[in-house]
Formats: structure tokens, C-alpha cells, sequence
């Protein structure tokens, strides 16, 4: 047994700090799934430096004057690998003029090739996008009589993440559907950024509650001034569209 | 001829004790309100919860909580949170027993097309071809002819696949149908006030009729 705490420090300062060497034409993996459980810190940060020539891997490309839609907006995204892209009008422009490219991919091949890239499985069989043009070029194989369509995984050189508490190890729990794709592009970056709305020393969390253990995390800090704008308030008595 | 809320209320009487289902966005998440309380399901949302509530209260709202349309919701009593990785994995898994979601065109071997209008804004898949592509049950809500009055249900699909042979039932505005493992559209019930000619009229796939056709009862 060892008989000091051995535990690694990583906090940093602020999102400033936390993004200071992401250079110009980095592939970025952004946690959220339309504007909840998105680095709303580390957005502002990128936004604010002006990197630019950005591939973003995000399930989503925010709305037109937040979230990633910030950086589009700015000319910052040079490439989105998304899965849905709507409710967002500059996007719309951009895409239509050739000025940006888009992969479109399935949500749960989304998930999983990014889930896959963390793991250290380079490919994978799906059955999702057989017969459409997703299949296109790529390799397709029958398992037990069913058609299945080989994956690559996906890795980035910095995966940004938003969590609701972490410690200073790098240890996050997330809160609500604010998780969705935090998790597995934690464990998929080069270098992973955690920010969290509240940072506590190691200890204080219960290591029984941690969803992603700080192994995978490089980068943590606490962010500060969280709007979480809501894209579809929808309140008990209002009609469901 | 049925509007948008009698659509949900006739698949509502599809939904049986002990489903775990995934509603998709427009009509689909509409179902939900016609569900009997006598009827025990729990709603899977892909973003990450399985056991939605109804939409919060004012003093409930919170951010960190939407479905897969991003709308507010509440969580039940039993909810569980998850990743998207998970919520996929139950997904492909064929754990979600009943997938109910929109469709553009549905062709007679249920095939099905609903994510891309060619020379229009492209929004994405979204998590349709997952979806498609393992549910154990699909249920398609959509009108049967376009506003132009071109028939919907067709032999082939002419807008691009989001899934093939996957769609086993149908509820338009105009008729309840199966889609056989076979091939064709098997036409079960109609809608109240609509006549056998009228949805052949609508449909271009094979449509297959066998004896009196019954008007559908909705509650």
C-alpha cells in the first residue's frame, strides 16, 4: 500500500489557460446535444483568440448567436462532423456557399465512433445507414444474416468538455441529459479540457458517482458566468407542437 | 380524414403495457399525451434519459434537462440518465420495443425516407438511421399524399433512404395500414369518414385489400 496520497494535480486558472496552445486548424471534439451540457467557457475562449481552420466533432453547431455557432459565425469552423445541424441560419448560409463542409453521420455512430476512438477500437459493424448514402465507399458485411456498415472511429487533438462537478484530478460527474456526449469525448482527446460549474479537492466526490474518471481528463478548471440558454422552453401548460 | 391529433391518438392504441419507446419529434411526441394512464410505458429520450415526465412548471424548468427535440421536460419517478453512447447501444441493442417517428415517403417493402430533401437545406439524420435500423417495432405517422396530392406511400422511394424494409405500420391521416413482411401496404382500418376508393386513390404502392374495411374508432 502506498503510504503517501498520490494524486495529480491539473487544474488551471480559466478557460483562457486551459485553450492557450489549440493552434489554427485543430480537430476539436465539443461535448453537448443542442445547447445543454455545452464549454460554454472554452467556446468564449476559442472565440476570443481567434483560432481559426477548426474542425469541430459536436453532435450539434449551436444556434445562430451561441454556442458553436459563435465560432461560425466568426468564420472559425472550417468543418463540422455533426449528426443535426438545424436551427441555425448562418450555418445555412455557409454551407450553401461552399465556405464550410459538413459531415453528416448517424447520432449513434456518432456516439460510437467516438466512443471507439477513446477505447481503442479503430473500426466497428453497425447496422445504422445500411442502404442509404451514409453507406456510400464504405465497407458493409452480413453477421448472422443482417447487413451491417463498417465505422471508423474518431479521435481529436483536444476534446472539450462541460461537466457538473469535478476534483482536481480530473474525476467529473455530469448533471441531467447535460451528459449525452461529455463522456465519451472526454476519453477520445488528445488532450481533454473539463469545465465545470463547481471544482472541489480530490476526496470530495464519491468515487462510487464518478462517470469519467480523471485518467482521461488533462485539463480541468471552474467555469464561471453559465447562461445554459434554453432553445425550447416548454413549460406544463403549454400546448406540445 | 384525421388531423394531427387524431394521427397520435390511433397510434396511442398501439402502445401496450411494459413498452420502452422512443417518440420522435412532431406528431410522434404528441402520442404521448393519448397514452391511457392504465398503461404503464416508459419514454426513452436519445439524448440521455429514459423515463420522460410531463413539461415542467414554470419554478421547475431547468436547462440541464430536454428531450431530444431540446424542449424542457421532467423526469419520472425511476428515471435513469445516461450517455449517448448508451442511449444508442439500448437502441441498436433492440431493447427499445416501439419506435414511433415521421416518415416523407414510405415504400411497400418499408423502406422509409425522411431525412433529406435533395436541393433543400440539408438538416441531418439526427438519430433516425439508428433508430430505423434496429427498433424492434417502427410505427410511421405522416400525411398519405403531399399538398400537391401526390401519393407519400409509394412502390419505391424517391427521396434518399434513411432506412430499408423497417416500417411495419402506418397511420396517415387517411388510413390505418401494415406493411407486410411480403410486400405491399395492407390496408386495416380508415379514417372516419374516408372511403376504400379515396386510399387507393392516395396510394401509388400496392395496396391490398381483403374484405370490409372498417371505420377506425378513436376515443
Amino acid at each position: 500500500m502506498a503510504k503517501h496520497i498520490f494524486m495529480i494535480d491539473k487544474r488551471v486558472a480559466n478557460a483562457i489557460e486551459a485553450t492557450h496552445d489549440i493552434p489554427n486548424g485543430a480537430k476539436l471534439m465539443i461535448g453537448g446535444f443542442g445547447l445543454c451540457g455545452i464549454p460554454e467557457n472554452c467556446i468564449a475562449a476559442i472565440l476570443q483568440k481567434g483560432i481559426t481552420g477548426l474542425t469541430c466533432i459536436s453532435n450539434n453547431a449551436g444556434v445562430d448567436d451561441f454556442g458553436i455557432g459563435l465560432l461560425l459565425k466568426t468564420k472559425q469552423v472550417k468543418k463540422m462532423i455533426s449528426s443535426y445541424v438545424g436551427e441555425n441560419a448562418e450555418f445555412e448560409r455557409q454551407l450553401l456557399s461552399g465556405e464550410l463542409e459538413v459531415e453528416l453521420i448517424p447520432q449513434g455512430t456518432l456516439a460510437e465512433r467516438v466512443r471507439a476512438g477513446g477505447a481503442g477500437i479503430p473500426a466497428f459493424f453497425t447496422p445504422a445507414g445500411v442502404g442509404t448514402e451514409v453507406a456510400d465507399g464504405k465497407e458493409t458485411r452480413v453477421f448472422d444474416g443482417k447487413t451491417y456498415l463498417m465505422e471508423r472511429w474518431l479521435r481529436a487533438d483536444f476534446s472539450i468538455v462541460k461537466a457538473w462537478k469535478g476534483d482536481t484530478s480530473g474525476n467529473l460527474v455530469y448533471k441531467g441529459t447535460a451528459r449525452n456526449f461529455n463522456p465519451m469525448m472526454a476519453t477520445a482527446g488528445t488532450i481533454t479540457i473539463a469545465e465545470v460549474e463547481e471544482l472541489v479537492e480530490v476526496g470530495q466526490l464519491d468515487p462510487n458517482h464518478i462517470h469519467t474518471p480523471g485518467i482521461f481528463v488533462h485539463r480541468i478548471f471552474q467555469g464561471s458566468n453559465y447562461e445554459k440558454r434554453i432553445e425550447q422552453r416548454t413549460i406544463s401548460n403549454s400546448v406540445i407542437r | 380524414m384525421l388531423d394531427k391529433i387524431g394521427i397520435a391518438k390511433r397510434i396511442a392504441q398501439e402502445v401496450r403495457n411494459g413498452m420502452y419507446i422512443n417518440l420522435g419529434i412532431g406528431i410522434p411526441t404528441l402520442v404521448a399525451n393519448y397514452i391511457p394512464p392504465s398503461i404503464n410505458v416508459v419514454l426513452q429520450s436519445e439524448n440521455g434519459l429514459l423515463g420522460i415526465g410531463p413539461f415542467p412548471t414554470e419554478d421547475l424548468v431547468d436547462p440541464d434537462l430536454i428531450n431530444a427535440g431540446k424542449q424542457t421536460i421532467t423526469m419520472m419517478p425511476g428515471s435513469a440518465l445516461f450517455s449517448s453512447a448508451d442511449s444508442f447501444g439500448m437502441i441498436r441493442g433492440g431493447k427499445v420495443n416501439l419506435t414511433i417517428l415521421g416518415a416523407m415517403e414510405v415504400s411497400e417493402n418499408g423502406d422509409i425516407a425522411n431525412w433529406k430533401v435533395p436541393g433543400k437545406m440539408v438538416k441531418g439524420m439526427g438519430g433516425a438511421m439508428d433508430l430505423v435500423a434496429s427498433a424492434q417495432n417502427i410505427i410511421v405517422a405522416m400525411q398519405h399524399c403531399s399538398k400537391d396530392g401526390a401519393s407519400k406511400l409509394l412502390k419505391k422511394c424517391s427521396l434518399p433512404i434513411t432506412g430499408l424494409n423497417c416500417v411495419k405500420k402506418i397511420v396517415s391521416d387517411l388510413a390505418v395500414l401494415d406493411v407486410l413482411p411480403t410486400g405491399g401496404f395492407k390496408l386495416l382500418e380508415r379514417a372516419p369518414g374516408v372511403t376504400v376508393d379515396q386510399i387507393k386513390n392516395a396510394t401509388e404502392g400496392k395496396l391490398i385489400i381483403e374484405g370490409e374495411i372498417p371505420e377506425m374508432i378513436l376515443a
